[in-house]
């Protein structure tokens, strides 16, 4: 059972990992224990690998800082689902092998159990079951090759190419 | 097919004709990298792709602008690092401490040029479109990709057109218009879109830097302006590069420059925009005039002409850092940066300064901020606690004198009052 972490909507890259904590400021081995260290400081302590993250639309916007969904791929984070992701974050995720999806799922409540079917995208929560849009074949592959990196060096190629 | 200017730059690096939501793999024309993720992409592209070399040194450009100079045994070393990396690499263009905000660096050095593709490690890469690139920001992994291969994938985005008409009346600028499109489309409201911005072709590429570095609070992944009007005779435009009649826009904003008045993103959403009019007495503790959306030349000087023969109020601290080592030579030559320094405001070395909250002037808690920049996030330039607006520079410089955020058409107003009485 996964727990779910409710976060609303416009959640920035400043609140996931502010600029004073980057690795480049203080250090890499730290860097998941300062996940929503102001915005929600009892996030990276409490939670466990699987939990879900269920927010509102535009998560992720600002900036560039791919240490932001790092931190969050390194303390488990099952899945993030929300609306909408900003485009940046989204590629980061994507390239860090995160699993998104694009689903409003704001009405579940904040400490909720849940569980999720990253194969199938079945929710289940409270007795309700929901199907979370499947995200498009080329994203799935790069999330099953683990990321970006790893599908680059296994296919020589980026997503989207091989039929060109 | 009549193509957006998107379109047309997408097309040009893929090699054939895309439209938008193609995913393409593209060439990129430059790679910039900054020394705050600097350390990671070395890692990722030494360790993880394992390359030897990056593809093509002439093509990448780096800069040590986000804590210049270092604040600490850590970043001395990232960019110790970064320096040496640049030498095994053959890299010339390293643009060091001092230099500037890499957006401002790379369009002055004349290396971001019209019908680019450019991709950058910092969101606010989009600034490439105020000269008529495709800039776009991405990741540490996406970076080091690019290095290595010199390509990128890419969806190629449906576009937002702004189409302005009219003429700003004084007193009110480019960053009025830019904090009006936020209010407007709001901070998703161009999420995966190119924003191309008709109408301005009056503005300097100072102020279509500042409309670009806008265009991703907006969601975008590029901003372009046309590289047409005077301030873009001297660039050297692709012959294929021009808006067409035809081209398919997903929405059109229009504005009309002279209703425009000056406006202000309330915290802590760049989107929270209202009318100065409106936003009431809101006392402020800082002013910070910077960042590569108004620490230009011409930011300064709006600035000083506010400044020229006044004083900071009392208790108020007001920050310069210029963009750049060029528009601190011109400040300084024109008589700007004596002006700045007799009111009371203090000058930080070209760069990012306190923009991320690192150094160079981060806030405390409960301190009230007017910046000049681009977010006002909660804790981004320092204390979770601290409350930054965003407004224009000739906004910061009224601001500064009254020690609360004031339009700056009221000083004018005084000013001409007095010139009456004299
Ligand atoms: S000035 Fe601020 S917004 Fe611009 S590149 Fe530097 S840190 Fe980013």
């Amino acid at each position: 059972m996964a727990t779910i972490w409710r976060f609303g909507a416009d959640v920035n890259t400043d609140q996931i990992v502010p600029g004073r904590y980057a690795p480049y400021m203080t250090s890499e081995a730290e860097l998941p224990t300062f996940a929503f260290i102001e915005a929600r400081p009892e996030f990276a302590k409490t939670m466990q690998r699987g939990d879900l993250i269920v927010a509102g639309r535009n998560f992720g916007c600002g900036s560039s800082r791919e240490y932001a969904p790092l931190a969050l791929k390194l303390l488990g984070v099952g899945a993030i689902i929300a609306p909408s992701f900003a485009r940046i974050f989204f590629r980061n995720a994507l390239n860090l092998g995160i699993p998104l999806f694009e689903a409003d799922l704001t009405h579940l409540a904040d400490g909720a159990t849940a569980t999720l079917d990253r194969a199938t995208g079945i929710v289940t929560s409270g007795g309700e079951t929901i199907t979370l849009p499947p995200p498009a074949a080329w994203i799935r592959e790069v999330w099953e090759a683990g990321g970006i990196v790893p599908y680059f060096r296994t296919h020589g190629h980026f997503p989207g190419q091989a039929g060109n | 097919m009549a193509q957006t200017l998107a379109e047309q730059i997408l097309s040009h690096a893929a090699g054939y004709s895309v439209q938008a939501e193609d995913v393409i793999t593209a060439s990129v024309d430059l790679v910039m990298a900054h020394d705050s993720i600097s350390p990671s992409i070395i890692k990722v592209l030494r360790e993880e792709l394992q390359a030897p070399r990056v593809w093509d040194p002439e093509r990448v450009a780096l800069v040590v602008d986000h804590v210049a100079p270092a604040s600490s045994i850590q970043t001395a070393e990232a960019q110790a690092r970064l320096r040496r990396f640049a030498r095994e690499e053959g890299i010339g263009h390293l643009f060091d401490v001092g230099r500037g905000i890499s957006h401002q660096v790379l369009i002055e050095e004349r290396l971001a040029r019209p019908g680019m593709l450019i991709v950058g490690s910092d969101s606010h890469s989009t600034a490439y479109g105020a000269v008529g690139a495709f800039g776009t920001g991405m990741g540490t992994t996406d970076i080091a990709l690019a290095l290595a291969t010199g390509q990128t994938w890419l969806r190629v985005p449906e576009t937002v057109r702004i189409r302005a008409t009219g003429r700003l009346q004084p007193g009110v600028g480019a960053k009025d218009l830019g904090l009006y499109v936020a209010r407007m489309l709001r901070a998703d409201g161009a999420t995966y879109r190119s924003v191309e911005w008709h109408g301005v072709d009056f503005l300097s590429i100072g102020d279509r830097m500042t409309l670009a570095t806008l265009s991703i609070e907006v969601g975008g992944k590029a901003g372009l302006i046309p590289p047409t009007g005077p301030a873009a005779a001297d660039l050297d435009v692709p012959n294929w590069l021009r808006v067409e009649e035809g081209a398919h826009y997903e929405q059109t904003l229009d504005v009309d420059l002279a209703l425009l008045t000056p406006q202000i993103a309330m915290p802590s959403y760049v989107d929270n925009v209202a009318d100065l009019a409106d936003v009431g007495r809101v006392a402020v503790d800082v002013v910070y005039l910077g960042t590569c959306t108004n620490g230009r030349h011409e930011d300064m000087a709006t600035a000083a002409r506010i400044l020229r023969g006044r004083r900071l109020a009392p208790g108020v601290r007001m920050l310069v850092v210029p963009a750049s080592s060029q528009a601190l030579e011109l400040a300084i030559a024109d008589g700007t940066l004596t002006t700045l320094l007799q009111a009371g405001a203090t000058i930080g070395t070209p760069g990012c300064g306190a923009c991320i909250g690192r150094h160079m002037g981060v806030l405390a808690p409960g301190e009230v901020c007017l910046f000049t920049g681009n977010r006002n996030f909660r804790g981004r330039m320092g204390s979770p606690e601290s409350q930054i607006y965003l407004g224009s520079p000739a906004v910061a410089a009224a601001t500064a004198v009254t020690g609360y955020i004031t339009d700056p058409r009221e000083l004018e107003a005084v000013d001409e009052a007095e010139a009456l009485f004299a």
